[in-house]
C-alpha cells in the first residue's frame, strides 16, 4: 500500500450537504479537494467548478490521423504497385473513403481511451484515503491538509452534514 | 401506469449494488443447463470445423454457381445481430432516452459477442483458413498490397473497427461497475476485480474525463454502427448480380440489422431476467419499448421488401423480374415466404399494446425474427446466386450437415460467451442505473 497522503475524509449521504461542504472548503482555501461518487452528479461538479475535460482533443486529433493515415495507406499502396481494377484510377477517391472513415472512427476512438486513461490517471488517487461506500451510495470528500488543520477542515464537514469524519493516521 | 412515471428507477442507490453484485457468482439449475446446451452446441461446431479442415471446403454444401451460402449467410446474420447493442448504446445515449440504462449493458455485451461469432465465418468461408491474414494489408514477398477497391476488403475494415470500437466502448461502460463490485465482495474475487477496475474510485478527476470520453466514444460509434452493414450490404450491392444490385441496399440492410438485434435481445434477456432474478430492473417498460423498435424497424423492412419488388418489376430487366418471382414461386418458395412472414408481418403485430407488454408473446416472436432474419440473407444470398444472368449456369444449394453444424456451433459460441460474461460482469449498468435516480438530499426542494 502506498504511503497515504496526510488529510481529512468525510462521508456524506445527501447531496446537497456535500455541495455545502464544497463550496465552503474552496472558499477556505482548499481547492485542490477530491470528490468520490459512484456515478456523476451534476451538482457536485458546479460545485466544484469543473472545466470541460480535454480529452476531445484527443478524439479529434485522433480522428485526423486515422482519417489521414486512411488515404495515405490506401493511395500509397495503390501507386507502390500499380494495377488496373475495374478500370478505376489507381488512387481512386469514393472507394477509399470507405477505409479513410473506418480508421477515422477506429484512431478517434482509441485516441479518446487514451486521453481518458492518461488525464484520470495523470492525478493518482491511490495515496488518498477511501471507502468502499463511495462506489455504492455514499459522496466522499477528501482534504489534503496537515495535521494542524484537521479540526478546522473536520469542523467545515461535520456543520455541513457529514455522517461520518475521519482523518490519515 | 403512464409510461413517464416507469421511466425511472425506483430503488436506492444502495439497492442497486445489492441487488447486480448478487447476479455475479453461481446461479443455479436454470443457468448450467442453458450453459451446458452452449457448450454442447458449440463443441458440434468445433468437431464440424476440424472435419472442413482435415478434408477441405468440399465437405460443406457448396455447389456452382452457390458458392457463397450458409457460411456467408451466418457472418451477415451474426452481424447485423450486433447492431442492435450498439443503437441501443450509442445512439440511444446521445438521445437521452431513459429506457436504455436498464437492458445496454446486455445489449452491448451482445453486440461484442455476436461481432466476434461473425468474425469468424469469412475465415471459415476462405478455404484455407490458416492464410486468413492475407486479408490485411501486410508487406510481403510479392511486394503485392490488397485490393482496396473491392467491397470485401472494406468489410474487413469495417468488421475490425467494429468489434475494437464495440469491446472498447463495453470495457469502458464496465470500469466503474466493477469498482462497485470490487467494493462489494472479498477474497480472491476482490483481487481480481481490483485489477479489473484499473485503480476506479470515482473521483470527480476520473468522472470529468471518464464522462466526456464516453461522450465522444458514442457519438463515434453512431455512424460507425450504421457504416457497418452498409458495407456489409455493399459486398453484395457493388456486384451485378439480380437481386443484390440495388441502391437500397444500405438502408434496407441497417433496418433489417437492428430488427434482428432487437429479436435477439428478446430472446436472451427474456429468460435472463428470470434466471438472475432482474424482473424489477429490466421491466415490462423496457421491453415494451424495444418491441416499438422492432415496430419502427420491422416496417421499414416491410417498405424495403415492396419496394425490391417494385423495383424489379419497374426496372424492366428480365433477369432482375426472374430473380424476384423464384424468390416467391421458385423452387425456394419456402424460405421466400418464410423471410417475408417472419419479418414484413410478424412486426405488424407489435402495433398491438397487448401483444408488447405480453412478456411469454415477446419471447416467441423473437424467435420468429431470429428465424426470418436469417432467412432473408440466406434468400437474398443463396437465391440471388443461383439464379443469375445465364439460365444455362443456374444451380441449386445442397445444404448439409457441415453447413448446419457450423451454424450450431455458431449459437453455441455466442451463448456460452455472453451467458460466462452475465454470469462474471455486472449484466445491468449500476454507474447509469445510479445516476437517474435522484440523491437524497437534506433540505427540500429540487436542485436549485
Amino acid at each position: 500500500m502506498a504511503k497515504q497522503i496526510p488529510g481529512v475524509l468525510g462521508s456524506f449521504v445527501h447531496v446537497d450537504a456535500a455541495t455545502d461542504a464544497i463550496k465552503t472548503l474552496r472558499t477556505q482555501g482548499h481547492t485542490d479537494l477530491t470528490v468520490y461518487n459512484a456515478a456523476p452528479n451534476h451538482e457536485i461538479e458546479e460545485a466544484l467548478e469543473q472545466k470541460v475535460s480535454p480529452v476531445r482533443l484527443f478524439t479529434l486529433v485522433g480522428g485526423l490521423i486515422g482519417c489521414a493515415a486512411g488515404f495515405a495507406m490506401t493511395i500509397w499502396m495503390s501507386l507502390d504497385w500499380p494495377t488496373m481494377v475495374g478500370g478505376k484510377p489507381f488512387g481512386a477517391i469514393p472507394p477509399y473513403t470507405v477505409l479513410a472513415f473506418e480508421l477515422t472512427i477506429l484512431f478517434g476512438a482509441m485516441f479518446t481511451v487514451a486521453g481518458m486513461l492518461i488525464l484520470s490517471f495523470l492525478k493518482p488517487t491511490n495515496k488518498l484515503m477511501y471507502d468502499e461506500k463511495f462506489s455504492d451510495d455514499q459522496i466522499g470528500i477528501f482534504v489534503p491538509c496537515s495535521s494542524d488543520r484537521y479540526s478546522a477542515v473536520e469542523e467545515v464537514m461535520r456543520q455541513a452534514g457529514s455522517v461520518e469524519v475521519r482523518h490519515a493516521s | 401506469m403512464t409510461a413517464i412515471a416507469q421511466d425511472r428507477p425506483t430503488q436506492t442507490h444502495a439497492e442497486v449494488t445489492r441487488d447486480v453484485v448478487a447476479t455475479l457468482g453461481s446461479h443455479g439449475r436454470g443457468y448450467t443447463l442453458m450453459l451446458g446446451g452452449a457448450v454442447a452446441l458449440f463443441l458440434v461446431g468445433l468437431v464440424t470445423f476440424i472435419l472442413l479442415l482435415k478434408d477441405g471446403m468440399g465437405l460443406a454444401g457448396y455447389n456452382s454457381p452457390v458458392m457463397w451460402s450458409v457460411y456467408i449467410t451466418t457472418f451477415v446474420f451474426w452481424v447485423g445481430i450486433g447492431h442492435a447493442g450498439t443503437l441501443i448504446s450509442a445512439i440511444l445515449f446521445l438521445f437521452r432516452s431513459p429506457w436504455r440504462t436498464a437492458v445496454y449493458r446486455a445489449t452491448e455485451a451482445m453486440t461484442v459477442f455476436a461481432v466476434m461469432t461473425a468474425g469468424l465465418f469469412p475465415i471459415i468461408h476462405i478455404g484455407r483458413q490458416w492464410l486468413f491474414y492475407w486479408l490485411l494489408p501486410y508487406p510481403n514477398q510479392r511486394y503485392l498490397w490488397v485490393n482496396f477497391k473491392s467491397p470485401l476488403l472494406w468489410d474487413v475494415f469495417a468488421i475490425g473497427t467494429y468489434l475494437t470500437v464495440s469491446t472498447t466502448f463495453l470495457v469502458v461502460g464496465l470500469v466503474p461497475d466493477i469498482a462497485a463490485v470490487r467494493d462489494h465482495v472479498s477474497g480472491w474475487r476482490k483481487k481480481i476485480y481490483s485489477i479489473c477496475s484499473i485503480g476506479w474510485t470515482g473521483s470527480d478527476n476520473q468522472w470529468r474525463h471518464y464522462s466526456r470520453g464516453y461522450l465522444y466514444l458514442a457519438a463515434l460509434a453512431t455512424p460507425l454502427v450504421l457504416s457497418v452493414h452498409s458495407v456489409v450490404s455493399w459486398d453484395f450491392a457493388m456486384a451485378l448480380v439480380p437481386g443484390w444490385h440495388g441502391t437500397i441496399f444500405a438502408p434496407y440492410f441497417v433496418a433489417g440489422a437492428i430488427y434482428s438485434g432487437v429479436g435477439m435481445v428478446f430472446t436472451l434477456l427474456i429468460p435472463l431476467r428470470k434466471v438472475l432474478h432482474l424482473e424489477h430492473m429490466i421491466t415490462v417498460y423496457h421491453l415494451e419499448n424495444l418491441a416499438k423498435l422492432t415496430l419502427f424497424t420491422g416496417s421499414i423492412l416491410f417498405y424495403a421488401y415492396a419496394i425490391e419488388y417494385f423495383v424489379a418489376w419497374y426496372s424492366g430487366v428480365p433477369a432482375e423480374q426472374t430473380t424476384f418471382y423464384l424468390r416467391a414461386f421458385g423452387p425456394m418458395w419456402w424460405a421466400g415466404w418464410t423471410m417475408i412472414i417472419c419479418n414484413a408481418f410478424v412486426s405488424q403485430l407489435f402495433w398491438f399494446k397487448k401483444i408488447r407488454t405480453n412478456i411469454t408473446a415477446l419471447f416467441i416472436l423473437s424467435i420468429f425474427i431470429n428465424i426470418g432474419m436469417w432467412f432473408e440473407r440466406f434468400v437474398i444470398i443463396v437465391g440471388s446466386l443461383g439464379n443469375d444472368h445465364i439460365p444455362f449456369a443456374w444451380g441449386q444449394l445442397n445444404p448439409n450437415w457441415a453447413d448446419w453444424g457450423i451454424l450450431a456451433g455458431s449459437f453455441g459460441w455466442f451463448l456460452m460467451y455472453f451467458l460466462l460474461f452475465a454470469r462474471t460482469f455486472p449484466i445491468v449498468a449500476i454507474q447509469e442505473i445510479k445516476e437517474m435516480i435522484p440523491m437524497p438530499r437534506k433540505r427540500t426542494g429540487g436542485h436549485r
